[in-house]
């Protein structure tokens, strides 16, 4: 038999698969059979690359070519140039963004250099639908060690001693929350992952569930056997079904293997998993509301304590983790808790997975070392701010966070300097805004968000997040009064002080965070009426040019509210009070004498 | 295999899958090991590159070496097809002609094992990016 010497790695995450990388892997597939090259060639489907923007990705071994935006159509090129021939696809490679010269080599890509990928360590390198490759990269010895070798509690000291926190959110210790469930006697306990990912721009937790769903199982067992419960459940949102085909394909491959099920390895231990799906509300990423929700109740949240520690699904002690907490746990028993607490900061060990996103050239999913600067992601993995723009803020945390600026650029981020900042790291989307975003409408944008999502159960939330919304509102169409600022601050502080959940207390954070960052913004808006990026509409001018008008009359005939004035060859005036800003004149002006302005115009009397 | 009972049953079952995925390994550092590139143009298919292209596949895992081996286009020494550049870790990449699965079998003991030069090497005239 001969062997495989080149394999083609083909994204199947949902981001390349939305793109057709399904297709491209056939017409490869395909290619390879007809040109009698299936003894040498294996192409394996995998996950996530975390190179989204570029999909659908196509790397291909051992010389590390990283193929980017491949069609189907370009399958036969690909096969018989590069695979055949030995030439590379110049025109398929990825150019660096600066140099604009193709890189032939993926480990010379600035976005994959400074990254060090733990939780996602197999996305992308093996196919998730297949156990044997991820048995191959050490899947379930590191639940074998601790069931053979460990006893529950020394297990717990590990994970505590390597100082791993919930990457979810909050930042809570995992050890402790383990040890803490652990303690609570009870003949039924249960292990809960949440998979409930509900950060807009966010999706680590679908890419490590689509792209490596067995670490995911293994590190529930190892927690199972930690706190002692022998039943595990994900809680994953039904808008992925990818993740949720390939889970399910990973609980029975290894029920198959016997590595889930009654008596793993041989010893007492019996673990089993069962998929729970939520409609995909963002409060039921809250743990007590994710709780209800899987109970068959309404996903509102309630008064802790009792923890679910205590008392949690169906009144049983119950331990929730975020998906990619799991997915540092089986790394971390196998290579122990120093190599694991040696990365990252002071009080943050370990790496971080984020979700790059907004006007930033490299979207997609990065994971560093914890103390990582923002500029480092932004400027060397990010590749810069898109077109060559001025950078502004990114928000971080989700709807939840707040938005860090130029000034906090060198700071290293970790769960304490993110929340000195006044932003929190959440579940790691970051979305990257440039000189073009206006900032009170970013804060209104995830307002909207927020007053969706609030379940509705508490005051504060429910209402004050709807006022919030409003205020917002009318600040950007040009109606904010002076007060309004005020008034903001006082209903932020009394929302955050009186919420029931976290989702309520950390609502008015990107208000909050954009008013301490950006006051000069809501000043313009409110006082000189103006938006200096020239996004709220309301505050945008139309204003006729001296120079270029030569009073055609074209657009005095199409303007639906009469407000232009002016005769047959004589300049022509828009009325700034009438104007409804519907842009039919602009549209018909055939000498681009009609431009939009962001400063309200100085002359507007009638010549 | 049905039922994976102890450790010792997952390590044996991940030695028998980890010839899947070894290539893979391999190449996310590709520096530190043997690199074997074969030149596989017009002109080297058809004096038998293919054939020591597999030649060094198949020995270099029978013999336990952590190769990566390539292929590559042509590198202009048609007249000494096939052609095959071989770069040990931190040395300067070496180009042998005239290879078959003798000469391939030399080169295996003789200069990746011992880092021992052999006949037929090509002076390099280039350079690459």
């Amino acid at each position: 038999m001969s062997k495989y010497n080149t394999h083609l790695l083909v994204c199947a995450g949902t981001g390349c698969h939305s793109s057709e990388s399904n297709l491209v892997y056939e017409m490869l597939r395909d290619e390879v059979m007809r040109k009698g090259l299936d003894k040498t060639v294996q192409i394996i489907r995998t996950g996530c690359f975390g190179f989204c923007e570029k999909g659908p990705i196509l790397k291909i071994l051992p010389d590390n070519t990283f193929y980017t935006q491949v069609k189907p159509t370009d399958a036969r090129e690909i096969i018989d140039e590069h695979v055949i021939k030995g030439r590379k696809v110049t025109r398929l490679l990825y150019a660096d963004p600066e140099t604009n010269s193709p890189i032939l080599n993926s480990t010379q890509m600035s976005f994959y250099k400074k990254q060090l990928r733990v939780a996602l360590r197999n996305c992308g390198a093996i196919d998730p639908e297949n156990i044997d490759e991820s048995i191959a990269r050490d899947a379930y010895q590191a639940l074998g060690k601790v069931l053979l070798e460990y006893t529950p509690q020394e297990t717990i000291d590990v994970i505590k001693q390597s100082g791993l926190r919930g990457r979810g959110g909050a930042g809570f210790s995992t050890g402790l929350k383990w040890e803490l469930t652990a303690r609570n006697e009870s003949t039924q306990k249960y292990v809960v992952c949440n998979a409930d990912e509900g950060d807009p721009g966010a999706f680590m937790d679908r890419s490590i569930l689509e792209g490596d769903p067995h670490v995911i199982l293994e590190a529930m067992a190892i927690c199972g056997f930690c706190i002692g419960a022998n039943k595990g459940l994900i809680y994953i949102r039904a808008e992925y079904p990818m993740a949720i085909k390939r889970l399910k394909i990973a609980i029975s491959q290894a029920k198959e293997y016997g590595l889930m099920g009654e008596r793993i390895f041989d010893s007492d231990f019996s673990f089993d998993i069962t998929l729970k799906y939520g409609a995909g509300a963002f409060v039921c990423g809250e743990e007590t509301a994710l709780i209800h929700s899987m109970e068959g109740k309404r996903g509102e949240p309630s008064n802790k304590p009792p923890y679910p520690a205590q008392s949690g699904y169906l009144g049983k002690p119950t331990c929730v983790n975020n998906v990619e907490t799991f997915a540092n746990v089986p790394v971390i028993i196998l290579k122990g808790a120093d190599w694991f607490s040696s990365i990252g900061t002071a009080k943050s060990k370990g790496t971080k997975v984020f979700a790059l996103a907004g006007k930033i050239n490299n979207v997609g999913l990065i994971e560093v070392p914890m103390g990582t600067t923002l500029r480092e992601i932004i400027y060397e993995i990010g590749g810069g701010i898109k077109n060559g723009k001025k950078f502004k803020a990114v928000q971080t945390g989700g709807p939840s966070g707040g938005c860090l600026t130029e000034k906090h650029l060198d700071t290293p981020i970790d769960y304490e300097s993110l929340a000195a900042a006044g932003s929190m790291m959440g579940s790691g989307g970051m979305i990257v805004l440039d000189e073009d975003d206006c900032m009170v409408s970013v804060a209104k944008f995830y307002l909207d968000f927020i007053v969706e999502e609030s379940c509705g159960k508490c005051v504060p939330c429910r209402i004050g997040n709807k006022r919030l919304y409003e205020t917002l509102d009318r600040i950007t169409v040009g109606k904010g009064k002076p007060e309004d600022i005020e008034k903001l601050k006082n209903l932020c502080s009394v929302i955050k002080d009186t919420s029931l959940c976290g989702l309520g207390q950390t609502s008015p954070n990107p208000v909050l965070s954009t008013l301490n960052n950006f006051m000069e913004e809501y000043h313009e808006h409110v006082y000189e009426k103006k938006c200096r990026s020239g996004k709220c509409r309301s505050l945008l001018y139309y204003v006729i040019s001296e120079e270029e008008c030569i009073g055609c009359m074209a657009c005095k005939r199409v303007c639906p509210t009469h407000a232009i004035s002016g005769e047959k060859k004589e300049v022509h005036q828009i009325n700034q009070e009438i104007c409804i800003k519907c842009g039919a004149c602009m549209e018909k002006c055939q000498f681009d004498a009609i431009h939009l302005q962001n400063d309200y115009p100085k002359v507007t009397a009638i010549i | 295999m049905n039922g994976i009972k102890t450790l010792a049953d997952l390590k044996r079952k991940q030695e028998e899958v980890k010839s899947r995925i070894d290539l893979r390994n391999r190449a996310e550092n590709p520096d530190s090991l043997v690199q074997v590139k074969v030149a596989m143009a017009t002109c080297g298919i058809a004096s038998g590159a293919k054939e020591v292209m597999e030649y060094f596949v198949e020995e270099l895992d029978k013999r336990r070496i952590d190769a990566v081996v390539t292929q590559t286009g042509c590198m202009g020494y048609c007249f000494a097809e096939p052609t095959v550049e071989i770069t040990l870790p931190g040395k300067e990449p070496m180009v042998f002609g005239y290879v078959n699965a003798r000469k391939a079998d030399e080169i295996i003991e003789r200069y990746i094992k011992e880092g021992e030069l052999v006949d037929g090497i090509i002076p390099r005239n280039y350079n690459t990016i």
